[in-house]
């Protein structure tokens, strides 16, 4: 054994995770579990009318009521705010912006629209004040179907706009897309809908707002978006940021629902500082299934043009999407989420997407979990299919024949895909499911009319995420920028600090971050700790969504490696006398090449940076230093699932047997995470296959209102999956992509592709989603008759 | 307010409660018990489980004044002299949890089916878990933590 053995970095290794010891018992800081001296609780009081003039609000009898502080109808607090909630994503220039307060004036626009607000001592006590509020509503007509809501005479959401048309926003290849479809040999045109999703994050929302003597604000709030969150309350609030810390502790889960900017965190703001006493308050379910953002809710007709051997020529996409009753933080952005990749892993020389964004009298949209490329990749690989029933053409060899094959890639949409390899992702995925026996069975139990059958279904995607290029975020009119920062600090006896601008809420950042640090700088990943989600500690960030958290700000860190690696060289250079040329750094030490033992450890030259006794003429003590990163390019990752479907015939009950996944994510820095974040995106790909589904009635009142009628998959509807990778590395130097989206956005159109063909020897082509047990034997009973 | 003296992790405690007041609101704010999480208003989720005289039990389903006399168990009475509970071990081995809300209820809802030999399977772990409800994990490392747990394999 040499003197100085070979350290094994931990890039790529499945470390365990730091954030477990204090969530494992039950330590966790999530909003709920925080209180402050004095503090006091908040309720709101909601329209249980879709659309409805709110007359009047009485709050007399609730200021009376005991415990009580205080209590606001949306007029007493107009002149609180500064502006609206903001909406950050204008997707066009004449797009409509509805004024949205954080309460309700003269309109409640959907069930659940906040009317007054309630502050008491004790959260039982709000409770009971709040239903002494009395509201004198009178209804209005009201709409909550996107397509009626566009027809002759529908009624007005906001009647002031005239429309209930949002926006409409065209991307379109050059070279005419109607010419090649009415070119083509085949043309195949297919409808779909997406219904709401209610993303249910098991932590429901919660803000803790605490307002000093001259307006400084500390609010706790369970958000991914610290920053952004702060930039907003300005915006709402009229106390400027430099004032304003946002803390997001322990956050239970987000998927997008905590992505946003919520009425609740500028009442808790606006109510702690006219009462003085730290304002909480803590989302029930039932609210937050009306409160809180949901997602989807799309109407889509997608048409191919193919050539009679397979070859797509052209995709065009028409679609109608609900932004809900007004405008939340990125809600009209969502559909553009997907814009680009309606031609998928396939190389499609033409290229149409037209996106109408339409009010209803329903809770606002915006993004969950894929956000537009669940809904884009959906339509294209359910269309795949149909496409490959048209020409009596395998659906693997379609997609196989299809597949970009050289990379970089510059699609007819416009972007340029970096790296993929969709064939070897679809190789493997074969080779893990064994389809000959799969046909076997299914052959077997269709000749002797088994009542249960079984169908294999595939979905092979790839995604843009990684959000993302600023410049690009500019020309698509969203408000700010994509880049991320982070900070890495030496203590003088060699710890290390990471504060990093992403917001983790369950994505593991604390030991993934620490694994890149560790790799880079040549320490142990216990000698690491991670700082996130207070902006007094993090100043400078972007936040954690679209799956740019590693993509992003894990580069942004990889860079202040480099320059801390910089820094600590010319220390080691002036103070062993040798030109840096000389020296090489590897597993944390400094050396002269040629004369090992001349050598510093990084530790040592931290010591040595913070006594500052013997630095380079000019150079500042410490070492720290601070990186951030704009991404020239989004992330691309990819990839093949494959689920297996068992239907019972006789009640259209559908149940997932199997499902296999290899998904291309770069290199992975902790591939146990990779997987956690694998299984947990392929759950709600699967959840909105066949069981979730936010249903209104025509009127707009909420028909799923908890989780007893609104079902969230448990263990049991589930079976354990089966996950591979391939990699190829991104073009960035840690060779990663984002993972936290793809199972979700690949895994809804493989569970449905095979329930249809399950069925696909009874005639049945298409069941709609979720395909619950009524729709699959509907569906059924319809191609019977 | 009604006089109750309940044990809690092995704590006896004599506190007033409202009548009304669910057993979880006890823990969380009477004793200060945080690690057992609300997560649903219509006892569905599970994150509120606790261990009721040792059996597994969503303590939003109980009120206060009825724990009168019996035993409870929290999250923060699993470990035991610094060690984790063997769920605990295995959770954080197999990265059965993500955001962390659930797993208090999840990890006591197990630690129950395999102390009580209901663990005999994947199949029997994931019915057995139907009442706790995660939305990180898609339940695949928190099966095979529990598996691990009761020595199934399959």
């Amino acid at each position: 054994m040499t003197a100085v053995e070979e350290r094994t970095s931990t890039l790529g290794t499945s470390v365990k995770r730091k954030e477990d010891a204090s969530l494992l018992r039950g330590l966790g800081t999530y909003v709920e579990n925080l209180t402050l001296p004095g503090t006091v609780f908040m309720a709101v009081v909601r329209s249980p009318y879709p659309h409805a003039r709110i007359k009047s609000v009485d709050v007399s009898a609730a200021q009376g009521a005991a415990g009580v502080l205080a209590a606001f109808s949306g007029t007493d607090l107009a002149e609180d705010w500064a502006g609206g909630l903001p909406c950050a994503w204008p997707v066009t220039e004449d797009i409509k912006m509805p004024a949205h307060y954080p309460l309700a004036t003269d309109e409640a626009r959907f069930q659940g629209d906040g009317v007054a607000v309630v502050v008491a001592e004790s959260r039982a006590l709000v409770k009971d004040a709040a239903e002494l509020v009395a509201v004198e509503y009178e209804e209005l007509p009201s709409v909550a179907d996107v397509e009626k809501a566009l027809e002759e005479g529908a009624s007005l959401v906001h009647s002031d706009l005239g429309t209930n048309e949002c926006y409409v926003w065209k991307l379109e290849s050059e070279g005419g897309v109607d010419d090649a479809i009415a070119a083509a040999d085949v043309v195949v045109t297919c409808q779909y809908r997406q219904p709401r999703l209610i993303p249910n994050a098991i932590e429901p929302r919660g803000v803790l707002a605490q307002v000093g003597p001259t307006d400084e604000v500390t609010l706790w709030s369970a958000t991914q978006v610290p920053h952004i969150l702060r930039f907003a309350l300005q915006l709402v609030v009229g106390i400027p940021e430099s004032k304003i810390r946002v803390i997001a502790p322990d956050v239970g889960g987000g998927f997008g629902s905590k992505l946003n900017v919520y009425a609740e965190e500028a009442l808790a703001v606006a109510l702690a500082k006219r009462l003085r006493r730290p304002v909480k308050w803590i989302e029930e379910r039932s609210e937050n299934y009306v409160a809180t953002i949901h997602g989807r809710d799309v109407v889509h007709e997608l048409t191919f043009a193919a050539t009679k051997d397979g070859e797509i020529t052209a995709v065009k996409s028409v679609a109608t999407c609900a932004m809900g009753a007004y405008l939340q933080l990125v809600t009209p952005g969502i559909p553009l989420l997907g814009a680009w990749i309606y031609s998928g892993p396939y190389d499609i020389p033409h290229y149409s997407v037209t996106f109408t964004g339409v009010f209803t009298n329903t809770t606002p949209t915006d993004a969950y979990r894929g956000a537009g490329r669940p809904e884009a990749t959906y339509v294209l690989e359910r269309t795949m299919d149909a496409l490959a029933r048209e020409l009596g053409m395998d659906p693997i060899e379609l997609r196989r024949k299809n597949f970009v094959k050289e990379f970089p890639h510059t699609m007819a949409s416009g972007l340029t895909i970096d790296s993929g390899n969709y064939e070897a992702s679809l190789d493997a995925l074969l080779e893990h499911l064994d389809l000959g026996s799969i046909r076997a069975d299914q052959a077997e139990r269709r000749s002797s009319k088994d009542s249960k059958q079984i169908g294999v279904g595939f979905s092979t995607y790839n995604e843009m995420c990684g959000l993302a290029p600023s410049r690009i975020l500019g020309a698509i009119r969203y408000a700010v920028g994509g880049w991320d920062a982070a900070t890495i600090r030496f203590q003088p006896l060699g710890s290390v600090q990471v504060v990093t601008g992403t917001s983790p809420h369950g994505q593991s950042h604390e030991t993934t971050w620490a694994q890149i640090v560790a790799s880079e700088l040549g320490v142990e990943v216990d000698d690491i700790e991670v700082l996130h989600g207070d902006t007094a500690v993090s100043q400078l960030g972007m936040d954690t969504y679209g799956s740019r958290s590693l993509a992003v700000g894990g580069m942004a860190l990889w860079h202040a490696s480099q320059k801390v690696v910089a820094k600590a060289k010319a220390i080691v250079a002036h103070q062993l006398e040798v030109s840096e040329d000389d020296l090489e750094f590897a597993n944390g030490t400094f050396s002269v090449k040629g004369s090992p033992d001349r050598s510093m450890d990084i530790k040592a030259v931290a010591f040595q940076a913070h006594a500052a006794h013997n630095l380079p003429d000019g150079m500042e003590p410490g070492l720290e230093e601070t990186a951030t990163y704009d991404p020239a390019n989004f992330s691309w990752p990819g990839g093949a699932h494959a689920a297996v479907v068992e239907v019972d015939t006789e009640t259209g009950d559908a149940r997932l047997v199997r499902y296999v996944a290899v998904d291309d994510v770069g290199n992975a820095v902790n591939p146990q995470i990779v997987d956690g974040q694998v299984h947990g995106g392929i759950t709600q790909g699967i959840a909105a296959a066949l069981y979730e589904e936010g249903a209104y009635d025509e009127a707009g009142n909420l028909l799923t209102t908890n989780m007893l009628t609104y079902l969230v998959p448990s263990a049991a509807e589930l079976p354990s999956y089966e996950t591979d990778r391939t990699e190829t590395a991104a073009d960035n130097p840690l060779g990663v992509k984002g993972v936290g989206e793809t199972g979700t956005i690949a895994s809804a159109p493989a569970v449905v592709n095979a329930v249809v063909d399950a069925l696909s020897h009874l005639g049945v082509t298409d069941v709609g989603l979720p395909a619950t047990p009524e729709r699959v034997w509907r569906a059924i009973e319809e191609v019977a008759s | 307010m009604r006089h109750v003296a309940l044990t809690v992790n092995g704590a006896r405690h004599e506190v007033d409660v409202e009548p009304r007041e669910l057993l979880v609101y006890v823990l969380r704010e009477r004793l200060g018990l945080t690690g057992t999480n609300v997560g649903c208003d219509t006892s569905s989720c599970g994150s509120c489980t606790v261990l009721v005289n040792g059996e597994s039990v969503k303590s939003c389903t109980m009120l206060g004044v009825q724990a009168d006399g019996l035993e409870i168990t929290t999250i923060e009475g699993l470990a035991r002299n610094g060690s984790l509970h063997p769920i605990q071990q295995a959770f954080h081995d197999h990265h059965a949890l993500q955001c962390g809300f659930c797993t208090p209820g999840m990890v006591l809802a197990a630690a129950s089916l395999v102390d009580h030999g209901q663990a005999t399977s994947k199949a029997a772990i994931r019915e057995g878990l139907e009442g706790n409800l995660c939305r990180c994990t898609g339940y695949h490392n928190i099966v095979e933590a529990v598996a691990e747990v009761a020595g199934v394999t399959s």
